[in-house]
């Protein structure tokens, strides 16, 4: 029995990525941007099912045999694709007018994957997961290379595509693992069936396999070395989705593996992510000391923010009883916060390097004298990752340390004082940027500003509202927690 | 005025400033008449509101938090938009509100290069919200978001408006001008403290199960945190806090920050940024966690006495005026520490005065030495000299301040030091006397100490006569705005000193209600 309302906001996704794709049959070279039009507006008509299924009275609603489950966790991880996708496109409209080519197709592409991410978000077992993500995955390889001609842009297309095959490669190998040894797809049955089977050695490899796939996904440090190059020379606005987007579907499938489906074998998969949440905190923050180019240094940070969000995990499996709850909404909050302020940093890169001609931290110097609202943004965006009140990213570290600290243990506390040893690291980084711009003398040449004069109307749409969301969420948490608190009943089943 | 009682008049102090900036960046960078009057307007209703809580506080009750309320602000993790005063934030909430207004007043006519007034005023709003807020915050993460709000402006004042000298730091090649390095020097220090001072707010919250400063207070009274726990959790509160004061050996970010910032960001910092650090020790890690505050207080005191005695003797050794007050403020906050460590009545009400003279008289130098600097271009003491005859009124204000400074009886300064001095005579019971006498006998040789670096900068710059480089020179004494700015602070210099009342009043009995709750 198909529950057509639970499904309406996925099936109306799927419906804007044909009718895009259809459209652009149809438009004129010189309208292709109206089928990011078209995208916007079937984004918007998704939110509608997710309200009235939100203020519904069903908590959960569970299809094909709980393969499919549509509950406060979904809801909240699909506003956040649809929210991420709108202003990925908002990011794109002027960029990809830029370039010429393939517009349709290019939006077409964003859809699919973001689709890709909706579902995974309500996906319950490995098989549904793993089509979810590929689905994630497979547009993005193809946009990464969506420059054609440039040279970089597809030899960065063709690593990440290698990497993400590889990955999917050892994901799937894990999988097969875990159904073997658990006879059960569902994550309900592997957690059932994990309490026979915990202590065999192929049920744990199964697991970490499973985990170092999406270790890739997340690009957590050691599997994060396709992530600086393909971020390089990947179309910017890609690079912002592959951070935000990308990413948040690698951790929504960490979230659910974790926390539903190896619930029963924590003890393995704690200490495994305490691993790669301090290599990932401590390797990013300390290379991207030494970026020179802003691109590089946000994937670095990027890589960082992933140990960050690793954090929680764990804490949750090296401590007992009721902190899983916390645990899971301290990694669902900082997913949804590091998505504004990433996006926000990455607009701002894209209207600071058309600006100055250049992606080099040392080119944008003074560009707060010349440019002084980009300078704002770019100081509310930077220091927002930095975590600095009250801007929202400071709330996404302090849950992160309450995660981390409720129930204290030697590796918990030591993995703290990592983690706040890493936020001041982080800072130095940050503020490198943000002092070329204000206080490094403009150069004696500003190259004057590349007609059209400013910031286009799409883009400057996507700053006012990832501005106003950082600013919102700094000064009043509660705006993302309260979701971040129901989504992670999840965890607590 | 039943909504001012209701946490509307505090929150109207925080947040005035907030909104004034705001709007600053609606008015267009080149009406800077209009950005001036809006700050200005904004940091009065401040002050304005702040004098009216002065008047509506109950000072039969100064030891219980009035005006304040309780709002749901954060129900994820437990937290609320909790504010309210006692008698130990009222003084420092009044003081931190006029120096802003007298700092906008200062800031009229001189305008640090590169000049724009708008975006230095949006800064010294956003310092004004940061800097009250801490003082009326109730909830620990509310006090943490304040505390650190003051963190981005300072930092780009300094690093905008700061002093452009090169300078070449040991072991670089390159050289950096002084305004970089500070500013990056005085984020990373506080930040670092911060972040550890948060892991300790995150452990209260765990074994509390509350972020409310007067429940966790309780709490502590009744001994609920003890062991290897509370030894922790203090040792984070002390790094946060002790970075901030700055305490020896967390000071060296000091001297670099106040003698690169601006003129206004140095009297900001010395008035109201070091007083954030010692009052949360008094709020925060002495009521919450007293019995360690007990066993730390003598490493506090031996802390303190060495800030005071290093800091005078770093002020002998300076060449640059600025630099000299700037050390000077490393030994002034070691008397404030060093009231504190005693854990008595009588040590903390006079790091309470203290903090509010060192407040006035340490804001009245840095105005003092920057506007010399504007005149001189130069703060070296040995170009100076003869000051009081080229500009005898300045000089004049230099003596006087100076004298202040070094604690003369009848002036703001005498009480802090010497009820300081008095406190650590008779330490709290139960903590060792004859740490806390050896202690006293060095803080008044410090005493002396302060007397002579300042006397003998006062030697240097103010008599004697005038430099031939100054020869020909036409110096104009203090204008209108100074006027404006500094009289207030010179009257309430002698106010203060004749009649210490006016914070003691407030003070002496929340902290006796304080201190008979912990212990």
């Amino acid at each position: 029995m198909f529950d057509y309302h639970a499904l309406a906001p996925d099936f109306i996704v799927a419906g804007t990525v044909l009718a895009v794709l259809g459209a652009d049959l149809f438009l004129p070279q010189e309208r292709k941007w109206l089928s990011a039009v078209v995208g916007i507006v079937g984004l918007t008509l998704a939110l509608v099912p997710i309200f009235t299924l939100a203020a519904g009275d069903d908590a959960v609603r569970s299809m094909m045999d709980g393969s499919y489950v549509v509950d406060d966790f979904a809801l909240v991880l699909k506003v956040f694709f649809i929210l991420t996708g709108y202003v990925v496109l908002l990011m794109s409209v002027a960029y990809v007018e830029g370039d010429r080519y393939y517009q349709g197709e290019y939006y077409f592409l964003v859809l699919a994957s973001l689709l890709g991410g909706m579902v995974m978000a309500s996906s319950r077992d490995l098989v549904t997961l793993f089509v979810a993500l590929e689905l994630v995955s497979g547009p993005a390889f193809l946009l990464a290379g969506w420059r054609k001609g440039d040279t970089r842009s597809n030899e960065v297309a063709l690593k990440f595509f290698i990497i993400g095959v590889l990955s999917a490669a050892i994901l799937l190998y894990g999988m097969s693992l875990v159904y073997g040894m658990t006879g059960s797809l569902s994550f309900e049955g592997i957690k059932a069936a994990s309490a026979s089977v915990a202590e065999e050695p192929v049920f744990v490899l199964g697991i970490l396999l499973v985990l170092v796939g999406f270790g890739f996904k997340v690009s957590a440090v050691p599997f994060h070395f396709w992530a600086p190059d393909t971020y390089e020379g990947a179309p910017t606005p890609v690079t912002a989705y592959l951070s935000v987007g990308s990413k948040a579907a690698g951790f929504v499938g960490i979230l659910l593996v974790s926390y539903v489906a190896f619930a029963g074998a924590p003890d393995i998969w704690g200490p495994a992510l305490w691993i790669l949440a301090a290599l990932s905190m401590t390797v990013g923050n300390l290379v991207a000391l030494r970026q020179e180019n802003v691109v590089r240094l946000l994937a670095y940070s990027s890589i960082a923010h992933a140990g960050f969000m690793l954090v929680p995990f764990a804490a949750a499996g090296l401590i007992e009883g009721d902190s899983l709850n916390l645990a899971f909404e301290a990694t669902v909050s900082y997913v949804l916060i590091y998505g504004i302020m990433n996006l926000g940093a990455f607009a701002v890169v894209i209207a600071a390097a058309r600006r100055t001609g250049s992606g080099r931290v040392r080119d944008w110097a003074g560009l707060g004298s010349y440019a002084p609202g980009l300078g704002i943004l770019l100081t509310i965006f930077f220091f927002s990752l930095a975590g600095i009140p009250p801007l929202a990213g400071w709330y996404a570290k302090f849950v992160m340390f309450l995660a981390v600290l409720q129930n204290a243990n030697g590796w918990t506390v030591a993995l703290a004082a990592i983690a706040a040893v890493n936020a001041v690291i982080a800072l130095y980084y940050y503020a490198r940027v943000v002092q070329t711009v204000w206080m490094d003398p403009a150069p004696e040449h500003v190259a004057p500003e590349p007609a059209p004069a400013g910031v286009a109307p799409s883009l400057a749409l996507a700053f006012g509202m990832l501005a106003v969301g950082v600013i919102v969420v700094g000064v009043y948490p509660e705006a993302i927690g309260q979701f971040a608190k129901a989504a992670s009943a999840l965890a607590g089943g | 005025m039943e909504w001012f009682d209701n946490g509307w008049g505090l929150s109207l102090v925080v947040f005035a400033p907030l909104v004034g900036a705001v709007a600053l960046l609606a008015v267009p960078k080149k009406d800077e008449e209009t950005a001036k009057l809006l700050a200005l307007v904004t940091a009065a209703v401040s002050l304005f509101f702040a004098v009216v809580a002065a008047f509506r506080f109950d000072y039969a009750e100064a030891g219980s938090l009035q005006l304040g309320a309780k709002l749901s602000w954060i129900p994820a993790i437990g937290s609320d938009y909790e504010i309210g005063i006692d008698g130990i934030s009222l003084p420092l909430l009044v003081l931190s509100a006029a120096i802003v207004v007298l700092s906008i007043v200062y800031s009229w006519d001189h305008w640090p290069e590169p000049h724009n007034p708008k975006g230095f005023l949006i800064l010294i709003l956003f310092l004004a919200t940061g800097m009250a807020g801490t003082f009326v915050a109730q909830d620990l993460v509310l006090f943490f978001i304040f505390f650190e709000l003051v963190l981005l402006p300072m930092y780009f004042m300094i690093g905008i408006w700061g002093d452009k000298t090169k300078i070449r730091l040991p072991g670089f090649s390159k050289e950096v001008e002084t305004r970089l390095y500070a500013s990056i020097k005085f984020f990373l220090f506080t930040l670092f403290g911060s972040a550890f001072m948060l892991l300790g707010f995150l452990a209260l919250n765990f074994r509390g199960g509350s972020f409310s400063i007067p429940e966790l207070a309780e709490m502590g009274a009744a001994g609920q945190f003890d062991g290897t726990f509370a030894f922790l959790v203090f040792g984070a509160l002390f790094l946060g806090f002790a970075v901030k004061v700055p305490m020896w050996p967390f000071h060296t970010w000091l001297p670099d920050a106040h003698t690169a910032a601006p003129t206004v960001g140095s009297v900001l910092l010395a008035a109201i940024l070091l007083k954030l650090g010692s009052y949360g020790f008094i709020r925060i890690a002495i009521p919450i966690l007293p019995d360690e505050a007990k066993s730390w207080a003598p490493a506090i005191a031996i802390l303190a006495v060495i800030a005071i005695i290093y800091g005078s003797l770093a002020c002998l050794a300076q060449t640059d005026m600025k630099r000299l007050i700037a050390f000077s403020s490393v030994g002034h906050m070691g008397f404030v520490m060093l009231g504190i460590a005693t854990l008595t009545p009588v040590g903390i009400t006079a790091a309470v005065i203290g903090m509010v003279a060192h407040g006035v008289i340490t804001g009245m130098l840095f105005f003092l030495a920057g506007s010399m600097q504007h005149r001189y271009h130069t703060r070296e003491m040995a170009r100076l000299g003869g000051n009081l005859k080229l500009m005898p009124i300045l000089g004049g204000m230099l003596g006087f301040t100076a004298m202040a400074s070094l604690g003369l009886p009848g002036l703001a300064g005498f009480w802090g030091e010497f009820m300081a001095l008095l406190g650590s005579y008779q330490p709290l019971e139960g903590l060792s006397v004859s740490v806390f006498r050896t202690a006293m006998v060095i803080g008044a040789v410090g005493t002396v100490l302060t007397a002579g670096y300042l006397l003998w900068m006062l030697q240097k710059v103010n008599l004697g006569e005038p430099k031939e480089e100054w020869a020909g020179h036409e110096f104009h004494d203090v204008d209108r705005y100074e006027y404006a700015a500094w009289v207030p602070l010179l009257i309430s210099i002698v106010a203060i000193g004749v009649y210490p009342k006016i914070i003691t009043g407030a003070a002496n009995d929340a902290v006796t209600a304080l201190i008979d709750k912990a212990f």
